[in-house]
């Protein structure tokens, strides 16, 4: 299956879900069964929770020196004072700069899709989870759905900021994982397609300039932003607000809006925040200290 | 090129941060490792472009000097492999340049053991990697694919023999790639199999006329 139309389709004439589809897909395509393939899938859910539990922990900063101690700074925050938005909102942004700041400071993560942006999907559908107390199955379920949305993204864009700029990381990041947590809430087929839809559409155009090259700025706080848009994009699809613009379009245009894009801001770190003049001096200064 | 998958899309589990220069460096290092087929005495990295002068922050060099020791890209000894005990026994320098007619991310590896060997390969994205040169051989090792390495000397026949061999065991040719110094003088033939080869017929081929080195190099498991 090669567009989000095919899939739908198929989804709909035989009855199945959408992670149904996709592992059964993924274990012919490697000649595996459908167990082993919810395998893989529970390795990387175990290997997620590992990095938020490290993650929340700590407060090392990275090489640079750049960033680090921010999960620490939000909790020590929400000690004193809550969240106005409730405690599962405490947890998504939590989880999403534990995630990111345990990339940067070379812990362990999954690149889901990649390094950069590998604290969105975790942090909401791990959130949700404990928030609502989905199981382990419902969890790899809702992995795997978003696991699909990315594939089938990448057949017509490669996800990388090099390529197509940050729309293709955190962006894809984000529309996987608004599927992910309309999986876990019961989404039909067609609000979990219209979630992703809604994520990627409000965040086309997204560029990739980071500070002296680094996956730090903006990286790392862009997570927890990004987790919290595509909870956005859940809520509106199952309340059947639809994206006037079906998924498989969306995917063009980002497509298009990434050729159109200037080198200078896909991950080469000439232009944008990267040279700005505090950037610069950011970069000087970890330059000069080797 | 392989077809993305569910699987890739939510992994690999890795070191980060950054998959390009940290799990790819670390890949690099390990399919050297895999060709050279143990650990060298001593290893000199030449890192160009973006790996020169980002590398340090995303820690491409601890990465590629972990995969030649050994370890997987989700080995939480890579971000301390410079103070690991496993680094003790290697002599290992880098050093950076720019090159234009290089890859962004690429880097040239010279190894120095049993033997001397001089590698190069390029970090492609999202992880993968390549293989380019082997010694003065170019070719294209991704370790996506278990392959089988020779040089030989360049004449007829050599090709057919040895694709004989591997029919025989019953083994199927994903890809095969040819390059050779000049006519008659040594030539390489790096073949992409599906399946797993027997240790037998690498000897075979070992000892066939004109062969002068032949390693199989396993695929790579992240
Ligand atoms: S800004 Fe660039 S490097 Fe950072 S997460 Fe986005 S795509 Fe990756």
């Amino acid at each position: 299956m090669d567009t989000f139309e095919q899939l739908y389709n198929y989804c709909i004439s035989n009855n199945k879900t959408i992670f149904e589809a996709s592992q059964e897909n993924m274990a012919q395509e490697a000649d595996i069964s459908v167990e082993e393939v919810r395998n893989f899938v529970q390795k990387s859910l175990c290997a997620m929770k590992e990095a938020i539990s490290s993650g929340i922990k700590s407060k090392e900063l990275s090489m640079s020196g750049m960033c680090g101690d921010d999960c620490f700074k939000i909790q020590q925050y929400y000690k004193k004072q809550h969240s106005m938005f409730g405690d599962l909102f405490e947890k998504i942004i939590e989880y999403a700069l534990a995630t990111s700041e345990e990339n940067i400071r070379m812990g362990k993560i999954v690149a889901c899709p990649t390094a950069g942006s590998c604290g969105i999907v975790p942090s909401t559908l791990l959130a949700v989870s404990e928030k609502f107390n989905y199981s382990n199955s419902e969890q790899i379920n809702a992995l795997i759905t978003a696991g699909e949305i990315g594939r089938i993204i990448s057949i017509k864009v490669a996800l990388a900021g090099a390529v197509a700029g940050c729309q293709a990381e955190c962006g894809v990041a984000s529309a996987m994982s608004a599927a992910a947590i309309c999986q876990l809430q019961g989404g039909s087929v067609k609000q979990i397609l219209n979630a992703s839809a809604l994520a990627l559409k409000n965040i086309l155009g997204l560029t990739c300039d980071p500070v002296a090259g680094l996956v730090e700025v903006p990286c790392v706080k862009r997570n927890p932003f990004l987790a919290i848009h595509s909870i956005t994009a859940a809520e509106l699809s199952v309340a059947n607000v639809e994206s006037k613009i079906p998924l498989d379009e969306v995917v063009d245009a980002m497509s298009q809006t990434g050729a159109l894009m200037s080198p200078m801001l896909k991950e080469s770190s000439q232009a944008g925040l990267a040279t700005t003049k505090t950037g610069l001096d950011i970069a000087n200064n970890i330059f000069n200290k080797k | 090129m392989k077809k993305t998958t569910l699987f890739d899309i939510i992994s690999p589990i890795m070191i980060g941060p950054s998959s390009s220069h940290t799990a790819g460096a670390v890949r690099l290092g390990l399919l050297a490792r895999h060709i050279y087929k143990e650990t060298p005495k001593s290893v000199k990295f030449t890192l160009y472009n973006s790996y020169a002068h980002t590398g340090k922050g995303h820690g491409t060099e601890k990465g590629l000097l972990a995969g030649i020791l050994g370890l997987d890209v989700d080995d939480r000894r890579i971000k301390d492999i410079f103070n690991s005990d496993l680094a003790k026994n290697i002599e290992y320098s880098f050093k950076y340049t720019d090159n234009i007619k290089r890859h962004p991310n690429a880097v040239d590896i010279e190894i120095d053991g049993k033997t001397k060997m001089f590698l190069s390969g390029d970090s492609v994205g999202a992880g993968e990697v390549a293989i380019r040169k082997i010694n003065d051989f170019s070719v294209k090792l991704t370790g996506r694919y278990n392959n089988l390495i020779l040089v030989y000397k360049d004449k007829p026949g050599m090709i057919s023999k040895v694709t004989y061999l591997l029919q025989r065991e019953g083994i199927n040719i994903a890809y095969l790639n040819c390059d050779r110094n000049a006519k008659g003088q040594k030539a390489s033939m790096v073949i992409e199999i599906d399946g797993d080869l027997q240790s037998a017929v690498e000897t075979v081929i070992l000892h066939m006329p004109d062969v002068y080195f032949v390693t199989y190099v396993k695929k790579l498991e992240n």
